[in-house]
């Protein structure tokens, strides 16, 4: 059954899944961030730059998504055309280099963000503890890079 | 990189040089205000509250006012005149405009007033506006609204629910009222609500036709006027015109104090700093004849304080160490470039009492990590560049914001020399339009080498970077611990780790798991290769058995240890969690990449060079704008939690002088 499918299908589909996992995952943590910031703002517009920043704080994870899909395409060669035809075991090993960002991502994106919220809680009540409270969501974040690490080293060291 | 060494100082002085000497220390800025009790007797505290409270509602006032101009008179602003800071005011010229100060409150007043006033016109015209809104269904009726009728007839004036018509007023009136001998019903005006009626009758039938249609939903209406509702409307019109063009006047007449709008800042600035020195003199101890100010003092400013009042004055200076149990301010300094980064190492925490100051190394460390992790020769110039500018051309930053600043010029210039030796300029941007535009392929080689292709390689060099900050974190402590004389601390918590870890390293290196991600077998000459176990050895024993040195019991003292080795895991992840450096530079690169082959979709023609340019532009900045956010963060987070985790607490309070905290201008101290 999984023959049926090509092998650049499946590495297609891991590209497809790293985006799509980890993009959910930010656009969910920097929505929530974004609602807890509107809510400081309506308060205090001066705060606005600070509760920015905490409510990208979890957007990275989408981009480590893009970035492990940009070069499982490059490498596939979707992207510029042509391109190697991949058997099914190859396609298969990519699309597993793909899945730590992907899952990770989601995961780590949504409680970043919520983490986020949190953070922005602080800024909201102690401004100048903007340092700390930075530190809160970037401390969820080590886990998408450990994963991002592992997604760029796999799909770089797979041989097509 | 140090912390001031402060001193506490105290002065006693005559009461008829208080208000001198205060202001003297104020406009110093140097001394931290923390008087020493003073319920001694024949030493008494002054009520100054009121007169605060009153300073401080002249600075209120003055707000206002300032909104009030902005509000109507908007000046002109750049969108970077956030970044120009407090212009600076010759003293003479500040109190040239202090002298004028009566005025001044006066024509904030008059401001406020007339704020106020065009508020309560707006508001009488909305009431006026709505009065014509109720009347306007009745203007076809051409007699007043109070018009009751002649001696014989009467008229009824009010409105019916929406949908009543013609037919079914007559209906109801025939029904209710049988009797009635004449009636006639008009409809002046209708709509979805209401319909508008005028009935004429017989006097003597009036009771019982508007009982009649009452039955059917009649109202009179609310507002009668004894005018013909045409004429109310355009008298109601005129009036409304009447305020309109004395709002504008009132208007003109704001903006015409757009002149005072520096005068009324200064002012501001000047009850600002009189309510902070009316604070303090609250404060103070005062005899009938003298009073006594104490405060902590950085030392080497002690010589400037002695020659502006020590010497102007009749007075005892009394300069003393800061006791044991004190719990002096802190203040740091450092040279030009490390100073920039104070402001990352005060929203840790600035150092705790007794610490070091690290502010030197974190600096260092924080600008050489930022690049590393921008890594893009384009963007850190760029960077560099903004940052440059601004800081030449803003000369009276804000202080705090001119550091911040300034760390980014210099992680710009970081970033540029990492990027040149990645080979990363705008990404791969330039590959990528030689080969569109022109047809042939040219590539700036790295300098050292590409992570993107070679990110194993980027891996154990950012891993050897986290072991050398983290080596620089433990010699630190090393040191902080010598300093304080602590001798078996050194050992113990710096001397036994560096043996531990240096023998696992050596230990590690040559073995083949090593060799596997390194792609390349490491060969030690025999004696380290064998000496790495017995270090590694002596390092464990070692902590194992005088970490928990400060407990009697020796079962708890080896439990304690053996939780202290337990700590190399966490050696482990910190190494770990270097690899943020390959990841965030990787993420740059590509990024960079995205943008730079969507941009080139368009192909070689002038459709496409125009595409071209704006991707380019559009995907860039919001790269580096991304970038640098991430760069910050994380480059804050391994001096925070790595970095600072293996020798550093804060905990101090910031030096907080009692100078004129003003908000608008710096004043000039003549010499």
């Amino acid at each position: 059954m999984l023959s049926s499918i090509s092998g650049n299908g499946w590495a297609l589909l891991g590209a497809a899944l790293a985006v799509i996992l980890a993009g959910c995952g930010s656009a969910y943590g920097v929505g929530v961030a974004g609602q807890a910031a509107s809510g400081v703002v309506t308060e205090d517009p001066s705060k606005f730059a600070k509760v920015l920043i905490m409510q990208l704080l979890p957007g990275t994870q989408g981009i480590y998504g893009l970035l492990v899909a940009f070069i499982t395409l490059s490498k596939v060669g979707l992207l510029g055309g042509g391109g190697a035809e991949l058997d099914v075991a190859t396609g298969l090993m990519i699309l597993g280099a793909c899945l730590p960002i992907g899952i990770v991502g989601l995961v780590s994106a949504m409680h970043q963000g919520r983490t986020s919220v949190a953070a922005i809680g602080i800024v909201a009540k102690k401004p100048d503890q903007f340092g700390k409270a930075m530190l809160f969501p970037a401390m969820v974040e080590t886990y998408a890079i450990l994963a991002l690490l592992i997604s760029i080293l796999a799909v770089t060291s797979i041989q097509v | 990189m140090a912390v001031l060494q402060m001193q506490r100082i105290s002065i006693c002085a005559l009461k008829k040089d208080r208000k001198a000497i205060l202001e003297k220390i104020q406009s110093m800025g140097i001394i931290e205000m923390d008087q020493i009790a003073g319920d001694e007797e024949g030493f008494e505290k002054m009520d100054t509250l009121s007169d605060r409270q009153e300073l401080e509602k002249k600075v209120q006032l003055s707000e206002q006012a300032l909104a009030i101009l902005e509000s109507y008179a908007p000046e002109k602003r750049s969108m970077l005149s956030g970044l120009a800071g407090k212009k600076l005011v010759e003293k003479e010229q500040f109190n040239r405009v202090i002298a004028r100060k009566e005025e001044l409150v006066e024509k904030a007043n008059v401001l406020v007033t007339r704020s106020k006033e065009i508020a309560e016109d707006k508001a009488n015209i909305l009431k006026l506006e709505n009065q014509i809104e109720s009347i306007s269904p009745w203007l076809t009726l051409s007699v007043p609204m109070n018009y009751s009728g002649t001696k014989k007839v009467s008229m009824l004036l009010g409105t019916m629910p929406g949908e009543t018509t013609l037919e079914s007023v007559y209906a109801q009136i025939a029904e209710r009222s049988p009797e009635t001998e004449a009636v006639d019903v008009q409809i002046l005006y209708m709509d979805r609500d209401a319909v508008y009626l005028t009935v004429f009758c017989l006097r003597a039938e009036e009771g019982a036709v508007e009982e009649a249609l009452r039955a059917g939903g009649f109202a009179r209406p609310s507002q009668v006027t004894d005018q013909v509702p045409a004429e109310r409307k355009a008298d109601l019109e005129a009036e409304i015109q009447k305020l309109n063009s004395e709002i504008k006047g009132k208007e003109e007449e704001i903006k015409n104090y757009a002149d005072d709008r520096e005068d009324l800042r200064m002012i501001g600035d000047y009850f600002r700093m009189s309510a902070e020195k009316y604070e303090v003199l609250g404060t103070l101890p005062q005899s009938q004849r003298t009073f006594v100010v104490s405060g902590y003092i950085p030392s080497k400013m002690v010589s400037k304080i002695e020659k502006a009042i020590g010497e102007r004055y009749n007075c005892v200076l009394d300069i003393e160490e800061v006791k044991e149990e004190e719990e002096p301010p802190v203040l740091l300094q450092n040279n030009k470039f490390s100073e920039s980064v104070e402001g990352v190492l005060a929203s840790f925490g600035l150092p705790g009492k007794g610490e070091m100051d690290p502010t030197f190394f974190t600096s260092i460390c924080y600008v050489i990590l930022f690049g590393i992790m921008l890594s893009d020769a384009a963007y850190g110039l760029i960077v560099a560049l903004a940052c440059g500018i601004a800081l030449m051309k803003f000369p009276r930053m804000d202080r705090n914001l001119r550091k911040s600043v300034q760390l980014f010029f210099w992680c710009g210039l970081s970033t540029l020399v990492w990027g040149i030796l990645f080979g990363g300029y705008f990404g791969d941007a330039i590959t990528v339009i030689s080969k569109t535009f022109f047809g042939h392929e040219v590539t700036i080689p790295a300098l050292w080498f590409v992570p993107l292709d070679d990110p194993m390689r980027m891996l154990l060099y950012s891993m050897l970077f986290g072991v050398i900050h983290l080596f620089l974190g433990l010699a630190l402590k090393g040191y902080s611990a010598l300093r304080d004389k602590d001798y078996m601390g050194f050992l113990c918590d710096c001397v036994f780790w560096f043996l531990l870890l240096l023998g696992l390293i050596g230990m590690l290196l040559p073995t083949e798991i090593f060799a596997g991600i390194a792609g390349q077998q490491i060969v030690l000459p025999a004696v380290i290769a064998k000496g790495a176990k017995w270090i590694a050895m002596i390092g464990a024993v070692g902590i194992l058995l005088f970490s928990g040195r400060s407990s009697k019991n020796f079962g708890v003292r080896i439990a304690l240890g053996a939780y202290d080795l337990y700590n190399i895991t966490g050696w482990l992840s910190d190494v770990l969690s270097y690899s943020r450096l390959l990841a965030l530079g990787l993420a740059t690169g590509v990024m960079a990449s995205v943008f730079n082959s969507m941009a080139s979709m368009g192909g070689k023609s002038i459709g496409g060079v125009i595409i071209f340019i704006v991707v380019f532009l559009v995907g860039h900045v919001f790269n580096i704008a991304i970038n640098l956010l991430g760069a910050y963060v994380h480059t804050c987070r391994l001096q925070y939690v790595e970095f600072f985790g293996k020798f550093y607490e804060g905990g101090g309070r910031a030096f907080n002088p009692f100078n004129s905290k003003t908000k608008y201008v710096d004043i000039k101290e003549e010499n």
